[in-house]
Order: structure tokens, then sequence, then C-alpha cells
């Protein structure tokens, strides 16, 4: 459950402050699968760094279940990030040097999880998202859908709460994307997480229970 | 995951990895061969030293000529040789005066040997030995015998008789003069002094019993020279000595601190100078105490000049000298410039590699990576990187002193003992001739050898944990301060 209240970021670009987010009062309750649109620099990504506890709002509070976001420090907020959420982001991430499997693994590394329980949950992580035979391969080696499918795996074989998802599709083709947001839509239900996808393809709103419109830093709820 | 990322990011980034290593090998390889090379250089400066002074001498304890008075003979005085009218043998027309004479070397001032009493008594003295440095100069002529001849009266004095006699015989002269230093020293004194320096070849060395006696050690080069073998006489101050041994210096290529070794009393004896020595040899309890010991004997003796191995070092001429000099001034400088480019190189491709790696970082701290977790692996990738950088370096610096080692490059090098007098010398001239044997004494060809030290490597591995933390600390911190949004930054 997430409670915003007043959530205002603004940014210095030099001489200038931009306010990428206006007093967003906003609440979005567990297991909610929400699209967030928007016009470019309207505020889509700043809105969803708050979300993600990577960023703290200038001014107004932000509370994920009994936590608030915007009075924790740096330590807290990692530590909320490794635990309760998982991210997917439009240009995938994933660490190059690293194989499908071990790029999985990253994500249980600050968990301290045993090292042969991180392999084998990383293993069947991938399994989960259709690429158990692809576990040795370097990103580079792999299409842009799997290089997702990989990057879905890290972000679910924790077990978040919440999945933040920055145009996870908008590096893909119309087939891939949709293979891609079948999939999100399958672990959402499946695993009753929270699901807050940003996204400029009404195609992809479409699918969401919920859809928020920002622009200029304020947000409006379409229902 | 730690190993593994680490791993992962050295071989991907093979160039990198390559470069920073390399940079840092050849770094490395030239401190150890710098540094090699200098120790080698030390070692042959001590060799040539100890050759002179001894085994364990630290301080040297000699003093400096007053300016001597006008007309004042004696002691560093030119050698006269007085031949009275009846001097010399006289046969067939012509007369052999032969005379040796013991004496101080010029630009030598013998004193007191109480002095050895003071410096003994200097506290952290562990050892002291007095001897008296003298050179035999020996005096061989053939004159025509005057008194043979015809007198010249003056009834002859238009037609007389040619001059006769004499070695070619129409009365003319012959004379050579011999020359060789002869030192004195207390055979009791085995611990300090020239002969703690040297191994026998022939013979015995010198012994207790044998203060009071005519005997007498040989440097084995000039026995050679002299043509002189165990229990052969050699005379000396027209007394007669029997060898008893020849040595030569520890390490075979330098010569002795002098040609003949006699006890010291008989020495004094022979020369006139009664309870006198020329040097004292001090050997400090410890390297510590050097300085401490310098100062008392100046304070002891203010006449005295006292050396100490450091100074004696620098007493050290010819080609080694200038590779003591190029060793320390270019060798250094050049080491620690390619050092220090060495560790920038690390610095900056660390950086530069943080800088690239700004979105992998970002998003490791996405999904909750801490900043301590990411500085370890960046600081452990350069740690590694300065490793592998440390063990091409050693490779490479150990091949380059097996180099050296093979080549052998041969220095000369030139000690000039405590006394000033080797460096004046006398006119060189046909062998024996004066200086020539002081000369021959002090002059040595060293073969430089490196030697391979543990404290080398140390170093060695020090410097690439050093470079590597270095370039890893900075790296690190920079990595520590991007923030996890840079995940989100869209790529450009
Ligand atoms: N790190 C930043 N520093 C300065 N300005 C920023 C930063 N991030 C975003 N902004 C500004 O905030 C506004 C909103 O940006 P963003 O949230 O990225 O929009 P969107 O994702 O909807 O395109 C833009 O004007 C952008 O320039
Ligand atoms: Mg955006």
């Amino acid at each position: 459950m997430y409670e915003l209240t007043n959530v205002t970021k603004k940014y210095d670009q030099g001489k200038r402050s931009v306010t990428a987010l206006n007093k967003v009062t906003l609440s979005i309750p567990d297991g909610q699968m929400v699209a967030i649109q928007g016009p470019t620099g309207g505020g889509k990504s700043t809105l969803l760094q708050m979300l993600g506890a990577l960023d703290r709002p200038t001014e107004g509070t932000i509370e994920l279940g009994s936590a608030d976001l915007s009075k924790l420090g740096q330590g807290p907020l990692g530590e909320i990030r490794a635990r309760e959420i998982g991210f997917v982001f439009q240009g995938f991430n994933l660490i190059p040097t690293l194989t499908a499997q071990e790029n999985v693994e990253t994500a249980l590394a600050p968990l301290g999880v045993p090292t042969a329980e991180r392999i084998s949950r990383a293993a069947a992580a991938l399994d989960s998202v259709g690429l158990g035979e692809r576990g040795s391969h370097l990103p580079a080696e792999l299409s842009g859908g799997q290089q997702q499918r990989v990057a879905i795996a890290r972000a679910l074989v924790k077990e978040p709460t919440v999945l933040l998802a920055d145009e996870p599709t908008g590096n893909l083709d119309e087939q891939t994307r949709d293979e891609i947001m079948d999939l999100l839509e399958g672990l959402w239900r499946a695993k009753g997480l929270t699901l807050i996808v940003v996204t400029h393809d009404s195609a992809v709103a479409k699918r969401a229970q919920r859809r928020l419109l920002i622009k200029q830093g304020v947000v409006k709820d379409l229902g | 995951m730690f190993v593994t990322y680490l791993r992962r990011e050295l071989a991907g980034r093979r160039k990198q990895t390559a470069i920073v290593a390399i940079g840092m090998a050849l770094a490395i390889a030239l401190v150890i061969i710098v540094n090699a090379v200098s120790s080698g250089v030390q070692l042959a400066q001590s060799t040539v030293l100890a050759s002179v002074y001894g085994v364990g001498t630290d301080i040297t304890v000699s003093q400096t000529p007053a300016a001597p008075t006008e007309g004042e003979a004696g002691a560093g005085g030119p050698a006269n040789f007085d031949f009275g009218a009846d001097a010399g043998a006289t046969a067939d027309g012509t007369t052999t005066v032969s005379q040796s004479r013991l004496s101080v070397d010029r630009g030598t001032t013998a004193f007191d040997a109480t002095a050895l009493d003071t410096v003994g008594g200097i506290d952290n003295v562990s050892a002291a030995a007095a001897t008296l440095s003298l050179s035999n100069t020996t005096f061989d002529g053939a004159l025509p015998d005057f008194s043979a001849g015809t007198p010249q009266t003056g009834d002859d004095a238009a037609g007389g008789t040619p001059p006769s006699g004499g070695p070619d015989g129409a009365g003319g002269s012959s004379f050579s003069v011999d020359s060789f230093t002869v030192l004195g020293l207390d055979p009791a004194a085995e611990a300090v002094g020239p002969l703690s320096a040297v191994s026998l070849t022939d013979g015995r060395s010198l012994e207790t019993t044998d203060a009071g006696t005519n005997v007498a050690v040989l440097d084995a080069d000039y026995a050679t020279t002299a043509e002189l073998v165990v229990g052969d006489t050699v005379a000396i101050a027209d007394t007669d000595f029997t060898v008893v041994g020849l040595v030569t210096a520890s390490s075979a290529d330098a010569a002795t601190a002098s040609n003949v070794y006699i006890p010291l009393d008989v020495a004094q004896t022979l020369s006139g100078l009664t309870d006198q020595v020329t040097d004292i040899y001090v050997q400090a309890a410890s390297s510590t105490d050097i300085e401490q010991i310098q100062a008392d004997v100046e304070t002891a003796l203010p006449e005295a000049t006292v050396q100490t191995q450091s100074d004696l070092a620098s007493s050290v001429s010819g080609s080694l000298s200038s590779a003591a000099d190029l060793v320390k001034n270019l060798g250094l400088w050049l080491s620690l410039i390619v050092l220090a480019a060495a560790f920038l190189i690390a610095i900056l491709f660390t950086i530069s590699g943080v800088t690239r790696r700004t979105r992998e970082f970002g998003t490791l701290k996405a999904i909750g990576w801490s900043n301590g977790r990411i500085v370890r692996q960046v600081a452990g990738e350069s740690l590694v990187q300065g490793l592998i950088g440390g063990v091409g370096g050693i490779a490479v610096g150990l091949a380059g002193i097996l180099v050296i080692n093979l080549a052998a490059p041969t220095l000369t090098a030139g000690a000039a003992t405590a006394d000033p007098a080797s460096a004046m010398g006398g006119p060189g001239g046909s062998a024996g001739g004066f200086g020539q044997a002081m000369v021959e004494a002090t002059t040595s060809d060293i073969v430089l050898q490196v030697p391979v030290t543990l404290s080398v490597i140390l170093i060695a591995v020090g410097l690439a944990v050093l470079g590597g933390l270095l370039a890893g600390a900075i790296g690190g911190w920079r990595a520590s301060r991007l923030s996890p949004s840079e995940a989100l930054r869209s790529i450009a």
C-alpha cells in the first residue's frame, strides 16, 4: 500500500529549478496494476523514482507499508529496495560481463542468501520467464526480448511486494512487447504483486486496472 | 558473487585490465631492477672497502698531517738516503750500495698508540685495532768506485785515464728504487682491521705469538710480482723477514690493503716509530651506535680524522662510483616517475571505468546493493589488476636482474685509503716504482652482481597493492557517489 501526500520534487538545472512533481497526493493499494502515462518530461520517471525509493522528495511524504520513504537515509532505503521492490528498465540494464544466471543472482547478493540457494532460486526465476536454457549466455548473446525477460527474472527472484517498470517495452517490437506484457501480467496475477508500469503505449496501458496521467508534474487519475 | 563478478569484469574488459597491469608491471620491474642494482653497487662498494679496511669496520680513525714545518725531516718527509764514504761493497771497480728504509707514507701521520686505548674505552665500541701503515723503499745502486780510480793529480790532468769501473765499465752509474707497502698490525686483534677481510691462500696468518718476531704475510698478487713464496725471506728495512703466509681479498677481484703485513711492534721498532700508529679500525656494537661513537672519538681525539663506512663509501672512485651515482640519481628518479605514471594510469582507467559503468552501478544500487558492496567491488578489481601487474613486474624485474647478472658488467673501483698518500702517489714507472704499489693495492675490478632480496620482492608486492588500493579507493569513492536513479537515466 502506497500513500503519497503532497509529494513535490524539484531539480536544480543550473540556475533554474524544475518542478518534476507538484504536490502529488495518491494512494495505491497492494496488488493493483497501475499504468502511468503522459508526455515526455511530464514527470513519469520521477514519480517512479519516488515510488522505488531511489530518491527522496523535496517535500511531502511517501509511505510504503509502515515506512516513510521521504524520511529514511540511504542505507535503509537500500534495504527496502533490496527486499521489497523489483525494477524493470527500458534499457534492460543487465550487467554486460555477467551471464543471464549471474545477472539474476545479483538481486540476491544483498540479501545474504547462501550460495547454493542463490543459484537454484536464480535458475528457477530464469525458468519462470522461459529462459531456463539460457543461463550461461551473456546479455549481448540474447535478443532484446530475452534480455528483458532476464531483467524481469532479476526483479522477481527476491519475491518483492512491488514491481516497478519504466517503459519496459519501449525498446521492443510489437510482438515482443505483447509477449513481455503477457509475462508481466501473468506474474502479477500469480504473485499478487503491486505492478506499476510507466508507458507511452496505450496498448500497454489498456491492460492495467487503473491509469494515471501525469503532465507537468501533476497527476490525474483516469480510473 | 564478489569473486564471480570480479573475475567476469577482469576477463570481460581485458584491454583495460592489460593496460593497467602492464603499466604497473613496468613500473614495478623498474623499481625492482633499480633497487637490486643499487644494492649490487652497494655490495660492490662494501667489497672494495672491506678489502681495504676489513670486514666489520664501521669507523676508521687517522690523523690528518699538519702542514710540515720548513726543513722538517722524518715522518711524511721525502725519503733520504745517506751513504757514507765506506758504504757499499766494492768489487771490480764498482761499488754497489743498497739501503732500505721503512717510513710512514707521505701524507700520513703517525700518532700515539694510546689513542687505541682511548677509542677502545668509548661506549659501544665492540672492537678496535691499530695499524701502522708504512712504505719500504729500497735504493739499489751501482756506482763506479771512485776510491779505486787513479788519483787525479795535476800531472795526469791532460790525457788522464778515462773513467772506468761502474756497471757499464765506463764510469757510469745505475740506480733502482723499489717500494712496497708494509702494514704493521697487532696479530692478536683478529676481529677487526685489514686482515679480517682476507683469505689465506698459502701458509698461515699472523698469530699472537708472532709479536716481536720477523715474520711477514704477503698479498698474494704482490708475492707473485716479487717472485716470493712461503718460506722465502723478504728484506724490510734491511732486516730479513720470513714469509709465513699469502693472502688475497675475499672477493677474488679486489686487492688487499697492503703488500706486506708484519707484527705491529716489529714495524714500530724498525721504522723508529715506537708506540706510534697511523690508523685505528673500530667496530661498533650496533650500526645505530656509529654516529655516537664517531662523535665521542672526535671529542676524545680532536686531532683525529674519523670516518664512517658511509664516508668511506664516498671515497670509492672509478666506474663503480659512477654507477652508484647513476643508480642513486637517475635510477631513483626514473623509477619514481614511472611509478607515478603507472599509478596515474591505474587511477585514470579506474575512474573512466566507473564513469562508463555509471548505469551499471546505478542499477546495482537500485536493486539494493549497498555503497560498501559496490566500493568493495571496484576496489577489488583495481587491487587484482595491481597484483597482476605486480606479478608481471616481479617476473620482468627478475628477468632483468638475470640479464644483468649474466652480462656481469665489470666496474673498476679505486678506494682511497684513509691516508691521502695513495691519491698523491709518486711518479709511476716501471714495476715497483713509487706510487705504483699504492695504486695496485687499492684499485680493483669488481664484477657487478645484482642480488635478489626478499625485501625487494616485498616492496614490489607492496607497491602493487598500494597502487591497486589507491586506484580502487578513488574509483570506489566515485562509484559510491553515484545515485541509484542513474539506473533510470534514459540511454542517450
Ligand atoms: N536528475 C535530474 N536533474 C535535473 N532535472 C531532472 C532530473 N531528472 C528529471 N529532471 C527533469 O524533471 C522533469 C521530469 O522528468 P522525467 O520524470 O524524467 O519525465 P518523464 O519520465 O515523464 O519523461 C523534466 O523536466 C526533466 O528534465
Ligand atoms: Mg522517463
